[in-house]
Parts: structure tokens; sequence; C-alpha cells
């Protein structure tokens, strides 16, 4: 079943990248999105129902949204710190403790905290997450591991949980 | 090829013009980040963050330009692209220049990933010995 | 309109000189890569306007292929900065 769903993703991005309906065309793709899926099938993810709920969908572009608004507050906060003759800066490694299980959504949130304000995620192990993080507020953990990761936890487990 | 601007949509060409300011805007501030930061994990937050998005909201302006053509895709199709392979790569370095042994700067203040990384180099050196 | 075009491709290639000053001054060896890491990305944004000033549509090509090689490569050295293999 995963390896139907990873070649039907191939074979539309390799439509949108060439953007031409020729018969050619398509026989090339075709086969290269068969042994792209032959190859990568077994790294992919392995419930595959998850595509099918439209539920998901929606949660996604709420997220999209939200996400867009995070990342043009961190450019502005970026540009504050290198503007400012003094530099703000405290900077410091923290760790966060997560609570989602799936890999799809650890990845996707480690990313996602990467593009938001201030942070920079350093390294995953198992259900734990390290955090650089340039403007450190407080030293206590359970009031930053919600300031860090509380913004985005909830829609991501939402969505690829 | 005058012609081909002179018949587009003004509206258009407008939120093009604008979007191509605040990317280039982003990614200068981006740079000046990159040269003013002292050490290198500053340096990389402020650098990954401002480029990458300066640089998506150069390929957005070319949909407003071109319309839905081939190449206004093409530069739709480039962006997710873009923004997992950047924040992936700065993860990657991250990791790396920490294991290859860059302190944190002067001024931080707290670093638990110590204990963490120690432990990970001992793995690497026994698996070396055997 | 060209006009225009023109001062931001010069603008987008004196930021291209900002990393090559930290790939030369930088005092370890993670700064160089931070340098050139963003110097990948810049060039995209360079290759984006310049496919508006020519309206050929094979220069976004050359963008996304850039993209991926630049990717690649930043990976490879940061896991060789590690002391790591490739598959870790």
């Amino acid at each position: 079943m995963r390896y139907l769903v990873l070649f039907i993703l191939c074979m539309i991005i390799w439509i949108l990248l060439t953007f031409s309906l020729e018969l050619n065309n398509i026989i090339v793709g075709a086969v290269v999105s068969v042994l792209t899926s032959v190859i990568f099938g077994r790294y992919f993810i392995k419930n595959t129902s998850k595509f099918f709920q439209p539920k998901r969908y929606f949660w996604f572009i709420i997220y999209l949204i939200i996400f867009l608004w995070e990342c043009l507050k961190a450019n502005f906060d970026v540009a504050y710190r290198v503007l400012h003759p003094a530099m703000p800066i405290r900077p410091g490694i923290v760790k966060v403790k997560l609570n989602l299980r799936s890999v799809t959504a650890r990845m996707m949130l480690a990313n996602s905290i990467t593009m938001t304000p201030g942070t920079l995620s350093v390294d995953l192990k198992d259900d734990i997450l390290y955090v650089h993080w340039i403007y450190v507020s407080t030293t206590d953990p359970e009031i930053y591991g919600l300031k860090v990761a509380g913004r985005f936890e909830k829609y991501i487990k939402r969505i690829f949980d | 090829m005058q012609n081909t601007w002179e018949g587009k949509n003004s509206m258009n060409e407008i939120i093009f013009k604008i979007l191509l300011i605040i990317g280039i805007l982003f990614n200068l501030f981006g740079c000046i980040g990159l040269v003013r930061l002292p050490d290198v994990y500053n340096r990389l937050q402020s650098a990954t963050k401002c480029v990458t998005l300066g640089t998506c909201s150069i390929l957005l302006s070319l949909l407003f330009h071109f319309g839905f053509t081939e190449i206004g895709i093409k530069a739709i199709v480039a962006i997710p692209l873009l923004f997992f392979g950047a924040t992936v790569a700065a993860h990657a370095l991250v990791k790396g220049s920490y294991l290859f042994g860059v302190k944190l700067g002067d001024q931080s203040v707290i670093d638990e990933y110590k204990d963490e990384a120690e432990k990970s180099s001992e793995d690497k050196k026994k698996m070396n010995k055997k | 309109m060209e006009q225009f075009l023109y001062i931001m491709l010069y603008i987008q290639i004196t930021l291209c000189f900002f990393c090559l000053f930290r790939i030369i001054k930088g005092p370890t060896i993670p700064d160089r890569m931070v340098g050139i890491d963003i110097f990948g990305i810049l060039v995209v944004g360079i290759c984006a306007i310049i496919a508006v000033l020519t309206d050929r549509m094979f220069i976004i090509d050359i963008g996304i292929a850039w993209i991926i090689l630049s990717f690649i490569g930043t990976l490879t050295l940061a896991k060789y900065l590690g002391g790591k293999k490739l598959n870790e």
C-alpha cells in the first residue's frame, strides 16, 4: 500500500516539475517513480491511512497560517537584535520534553522550531529535544518548555499523530 | 521583450515589486547578522531564518509576475524544497559544530547538552577501538 | 522597470560578498561552512531575478538543481565535522 502512495506522490511532483503532458515524458516519469518507490519505499511512513482523512488537511491549513505569522515575527525579532547597537543576546542550550509519538510529527516539530523566533533545534534523542535559544529569559524547565514548543505541539498532534 | 511587461495587470506588478523588496531586505538583515554576531550558533540562527524566508519571498514574487504558467509553477514547487533543505542543513551543521568542539560564546547562560555530547563521543571512541 | 530589477540584482550580488568575508576570515572551520551554506541559498535568489530579466524558463531549473546540490554538499560536510558515517 505505501509503495502505491509513494508512487503517486512522485508522479505528481514529476509532472509539476517538467510541466508537459506528452506521452514520452509520462513514460520516463513512470519508470523513474517505480524505481524510486521500490528502492526507498521501506523508509516511507508506515500508516498510510492518514492520507485519506480530510480532517487532517483542514488542520494543516490552519497550522500553515499560524506558522507563517510566527515566521514573520521571527524575522523582525532577528532584525531587531542585529541592528541594535548593543546586541541584546543571552544564548544557551536548553532541554525540552515532547509528548509526540510518531517520527514524522517529531521531525515536523523540530523543523518548525528552527523557523520560530529565537530558537534552533540541536539534537533529538528519543523524546527529548535540545534547543539553542538566543535569549534565555527564565531557567525554570516547565515555563520554557511551554514557551518553546507549546505553540505548535497541539496542532502537530492533530495533523501527524 | 519590452511588450511582455507592458501588457500585464498593474496590480500584480505592484505586488511583485513589494514582495521582491521585502525579500531583498530580509536577505540584507540575515547577512548583516552573519557578519556581526559573536559565535557560530548565533550566526547560523540569524542567517538561516532571514535568508530562507527572503529567498522564499523572491520565489513567490515570480508567481505574481508570470501568473500560472510553467515558470510560476516551478517557482512554487521550489519553495518546500528550499524550506526543508535549509532547516535540515542548519540542524546538521549545529550538531556537527558542537561535536567538533566549538564552545558556546562568553555571554551564554546555560548549557544542558554537554553530558549528552560527551556520552556520544565516548561511544564513538569505543567503536573506533573495535 | 528594467532599472529596478538591475538594482535588486546588484544588491543581491553585494550580499554574496558578505558571505565571502565570513568564509575568508572565519576563526573556525564551522564558521566557513555556515558561509558556504548561506552562499548557496543566495545564488537561488540571483537565479530567480535573472529569470525575470531575460524571460527564459530554464534558469529556474538551474535554481532548483542548485538547492538540491547545496543541501547535499552541506549535509556531507557537516557529517564529516561531527565525525560520523552518513547513515546515522
